[in-house]
């Protein structure tokens, strides 16, 4: 005979170091399971989409930073691609292959704090510190580049707000090549870690059925077997001269689309980054910056969805154009707004230990989901 | 992969009874116009059917089109009487690769339409951001409640073009 004990609600949250942001979890648990949980979201919300209905096409490119602020630049790539396909501009090579080195670069710093804070969540500091040391020397590159280390207004309509610095391709060659025998010491001390593994594979599994239907994208839509990649699957910049590997889940300790799995894939795709980076910076072209910047940025009427592949999933800007100099209406799809509604599903029937282990691997910015 | 002219026709021949309006001349992104209160059938035979396979909504978004009449209200602001709202689906088959943008066109004046929460569970929160900054209500769904602004608020909607700042929150000023 079981005995029904009297359910608890519990608040994880809006303060908690593991939420990695103002973000309130509202657990009903049953002893230490798991019955239901619900997100509140919204502590962050700053009015993004209203913002921009007063701004001009250009301003709007430095609020995109302030939403994934982890990955800056491919905000920006996101929003100015769809203003570039409103407006029928061609932009020279080198900006494309600029854009895609600094991408891919934002993309290696981001998944170095989402492999950095998801192993100190669960216990294991020292991670964290080797992954914030590399993702240092990034932001350093950034800071170069364009004078800011997070927040860069540097792709511009048309172009980029500055040429590379005459150091960049050196000192990123020099980062690539200590960073690589980094990424093995980071995958031996937390990646095969046994006690991560046991934190990690088999909690929160997430079937490729149910993330397709939840919207989940990125990381998170890989991990559960799907080699689905925006980069490659709806091509945009010049993604499509590069040779590069989509990594995928493949429950190699445990299940298909478990929290381990998650994890892996970013490390994976670090990897592929490299290469891309590699490859870029070999064939990158000469040529003027800002030669194809539109000195009156005023689209035709119409409405464009343009998406790239952000570190957390599908970014998609649908920007509504009325004919005048600011966008009518803006909406972001955000990746994390999206991935975050699956908590419900992947933490049902766990402890509540794991939802911090489940949520780490969701791996969200609150500045993205809030707008 | 179905090409828009194909879908288009599949459509047509489901649905005798359905005035759809078909815009492949749309310049950026063509879309089908479906009637307000038959979305949520459409959409369902647009998942279920073998040749299509709509199995992802990647995107939904309401706009405030802002073309009703321009009237004064008592305090002798602006506010917008009469007129539409629009709600854009963007639809993927990850099965096929193909793509089709859907749009529905409601009053914006006592906006309603169906959910589409019960045919991709990732509607859910689109549709609760719709309704907390738009107005718009959507029937059937599970959970309709504010999701970015606090669940307190009773000033209204705030992405509606003609929406007003309150002068005061919970005894904080607002206007800055």
């Amino acid at each position: 005979m079981s005995i029904k004990t009297e359910e608890m609600v519990l608040n994880m949250g809006p303060q908690h170091p593991s939420t990695h942001g103002v973000l309130r979890l509202e657990l009903t648990l049953d002893g230490e399971i798991i019955t239901k949980v619900v997100p509140h979201i919204g502590y962050l919300h700053r009015c993004f989409e209203k913002h921009c209905e007063v701004m001009t096409y250009p301003q709007v490119i430095p609020y995109t930073d302030r939403m994934d602020y982890l990955a800056a630049m491919g905000n920006e790539l996101g929003y100015v691609i769809g203003v570039e396909k409103l407006l029928g501009i061609q932009v020279p090579e080198r900006v494309e292959y600029i854009r895609v080195i600094m991408a891919e670069l934002q993309r290696i710093a981001s998944h170095l704090v989402a492999i950095g804070t998801y192993g100190a969540d669960i216990g294991a500091f020292t991670p964290f510190l080797y992954c914030f040391r590399d993702r240092e020397r990034i932001l350093n590159l950034f800071e170069i580049t364009c004078g800011a280390r997070l927040l860069y207004n540097y792709i511009w309509i048309g172009g980029l707000s500055h040429d590379l610095h005459p150091d960049f391709v050196r000192l990123t060659k020099e980062f690539i090549r200590e960073f690589k025998p980094n990424l093995k010491e980071l995958n031996n001390l937390l990646t095969f870690n046994k006690i991560f593994i046991d934190r990690t594979a088999n909690v929160g599994i997430l079937p490729l059925e149910t993330a397709i239907n939840f919207g989940i994208t990125g990381p998170m839509l890989r991990a559960s077997g799907l080699k689905w990649d925006l980069r490659k699957d709806d091509t945009y910049s010049v993604y499509d001269k590069f040779d590069f590997e989509i990594p995928v889940g493949s429950g190699k300790m445990g299940t298909v689309g478990d929290s381990w799995d998650r994890y892996y894939v970013r490390v994976l795709e670090m990897e592929e980054s490299i290469k891309i980076i590699e490859q870029a910076i070999a064939q990158l072209p000469d040529g003027d910056v800002t030669s194809a910047i539109p000195k009156k940025i005023k689209p035709p009427v119409g409405h464009i969805y343009s998406r790239v592949e952000n570190p957390r999933g599908e970014l998609g800007y649908f920007i509504v154009s009325d004919g005048s100099t600011s966008p009518f209406r803006v909406k972001v799809r955000a990746p994390s707004f999206v991935n975050l509604q699956i908590m419900d599903e992947l933490c049902r029937g766990h402890l509540v230990a794991d939802v911090i282990a489940i949520l780490g691997s969701v791996d969200i910015v609150l500045g993205e989901v809030d707008r | 992969m179905k090409s828009f002219e194909e879908i288009s026709e599949l459509l047509k021949n489901n649905f005798s009874d359905i005035q759809f309006e078909f815009h492949p001349e749309a310049k950026f992104e063509p879309y089908i116009l479906v009637p307000a209160n038959k979305i949520d059938t459409v959409c369902l035979f647009l998942r279920d059917n073998n040749d299509l396979y709509f199995d992802s909504l990647i995107n939904l978004s309401a706009v405030d089109d802002f073309n009703g009449n321009k009237i004064k209200d008592p305090q002798g602001n602006e506010i917008m009487q009469g007129g539409t709202m629009s709600i854009y689906y963007h639809l993927e088959s990850i099965k096929f690769r193909h793509k089709l943008l859907v749009k529905v066109i409601v009053d914006r004046d006592n906006p309603s339409v169906n959910s589409v929460t019960s045919i991709w569970n990732c509607a859910n929160w689109h549709e609760r951001e719709a309704f907390d900054l738009f107005g718009i209500n959507f029937n059937n769904h599970p959970d309709l409640r504010r999701i970015l602004m606090p669940y307190d608020w009773e000033f209204g909607h705030p992405l509606k073009k003609d929406y007003q700042n309150p002068e005061f929150y919970q005894g904080m000023r607002v206007p800055y």
